[in-house]
């Protein structure tokens, strides 16, 4: 039998929020062309002491500046952390140029949680789209660790191609050790792939679950999730059942600043993960 | 012993709703079908004269590229519906549809259904109302395909 393992529900407090603290780089592993995995190791014992699902860091390359990144390893791991991330930017850049043993500062962790703890005894649809699989992996760690407590577990998950996809080993470990189903679609096939060809959302409108007893996560770029939301609503799936995770750009990522601020929240404090029926009335509007 | 395929019809959230005398007319029309890998389902080109209900399998619908092979455009699966030229003009496939797994499905006689559509016109508004459905859903996919959400420039 797995063991429930106990998640803070809210962030642990930091010591001073705004002061990285220095971690050393164990391992940077290229996961696709253009992601790849950092795994981190707090330098004499300092640092985060736990944090859940969903949760992120805000990560200092010295002399560059600094980036959000969600935690994508398992929360029992920790003090030990990974962050899988695509290079997009100067600072994400940066970092993948980095090497075994080199040095980065780390704040957090930060950020609402996926409520994996809170929401047993219900079927679990994962979608994902892309990237947005890292965040929801420490959930799918919690999940398959207590994965008595659960009914179905489904994950959904679109990358744009074969060799786009995330985490390959795992995905296949988890489909052939837990009762687990995985279903992966990409947005372009390649000669030998013998899979899905479609966008994720399409998946949704389809997938294994019960609508009336599902609490959905969903993450990924935000049109996505606009359609997969929309996706399972038609499905009946009721919004406050649904738990998105969004993005916008975040500086200090305790609420100060407002650089993410969205409607009436901070992304930085109120979210990343939001209960959908919290932001249903500003979600994929322009203006915001 | 013939089992009729009208419960399996009547479940299928696509005829959902349709009258039982639609449904009794539908299931006529109605054949079950196997497919092993790899086998063609319809090729483009060739006549439309028939419409899918995937029960079991995958399916590719793709497009045959000179000297690169096929293009696959999208996979319908399990509960899909596939094909749908049977109700326009000219009533030819556009595409290749090839099993990529052992698929199970209804096959639809379309020719029988489109002549029924035509005489009978509430029924076949409640078709092209369902098929639009289909469409609509396929136009969303694509777009979105398009759009390459998870490309560096989305």
């Amino acid at each position: 039998m797995g063991h429930m393992l106990e998640l803070p529900m809210t962030s642990v407090p930091i010591a001073d929020p705004m002061i990285p603290v220095p971690y050393r780089i164990e391992r940077l592993k290229r996961e696709t062309n253009d992601t790849f995995t950092l795994d981190l190791m707090a330098v004499n014992g300092a640092g985060v002491t736990s944090f859940g699902p969903g949760q992120f860091n805000m990560l200092y390359v010295f002399g560059v500046g600094e980036v959000p990144l969600s935690i994508s390893s398992d929360p029992e791991d920790c003090p030990a952390l990974e962050h899988t991330t695509r290079m997009v930017g100067a600072v994400t850049n940066a970092i993948g140029k980095l090497k075994r043993g080199d040095m980065i500062g780390v704040r957090g962790p930060f950020g609402s949680q996926w409520p994996v703890a809170e929401e047993t005894g219900r079927d679990i649809a994962i979608v994902a789209g892309g990237i947005g699989l890292a965040p929801l992996r420490p959930a799918l760690y919690y999940l398959m660790k207590n994965r008595e407590k659960y009914r179905k577990i489904v994950l959904l998950y679109g990358a744009r191609t074969p060799e786009d996809i995330l985490y390959k080993r795992e995905l296949e470990h988890w489909r052939g050790k837990f009762d687990l189903e995985i279903q992966v679609t990409v947005d372009r096939g390649a000669s030998g792939w013998r899979g899905n060809v479609g966008v994720v959302t399409a998946l949704a409108g389809r997938a294994p679950f019960d609508p009336s007893n599902t609490v959905a996560l969903v993450c990924g770029p935000e049109v996505m999730m606009r359609f997969a939301v929309m996706e399972l609503q038609k499905r009946g799936v009721e919004a406050r059942r649904i738990y998105v995770s969004m993005e916008r750009n975040m500086k200090c990522a305790v609420g100060f600043c407002g650089h993410c601020q969205y409607g009436p929240h901070f992304i930085c404090k109120d979210g990343p993960v939001f209960r959908f029926d919290r932001i249903e009335p500003i979600f994929g509007k322009a203006e915001i | 012993m013939i089992h009729s395929l009208e419960p399996i019809i009547r479940e299928h959230v696509f005829f959902k709703g349709l009258e039982d005398r639609h449904i009794e007319f539908i299931a006529g029309c109605a054949k079950n079908v196997r497919f092993e890998e790899k086998q063609y389902i319809f090729r483009e080109r060739d006549p439309a004269d028939q419409f899918y209900f995937i029960r079991e399998g995958l399916v590719s619908v793709e497009l045959m590229v000179p000297q690169k092979g096929p293009a696959v455009v999208q996979t319908v699966g399990d509960g899909d519906i596939l094909g749908w030229s049977w109700l326009t003009f000219p009533y030819r496939w556009h595409f290749d549809a090839r099993a990529l797994r052992a698929t199970r499905a209804l096959s639809f006689d379309g020719k029988c259904l489109r002549a029924k559509c035509e005489e009978d016109h509430d029924l076949g508004y409640e078709i092209l109302k369902r098929f639009a459905n289909v469409v609509t859903e396929r136009l969303e996919a694509t777009r979105l395909q398009l759009l390459d959400l998870y490309g560096t420039h989305a």
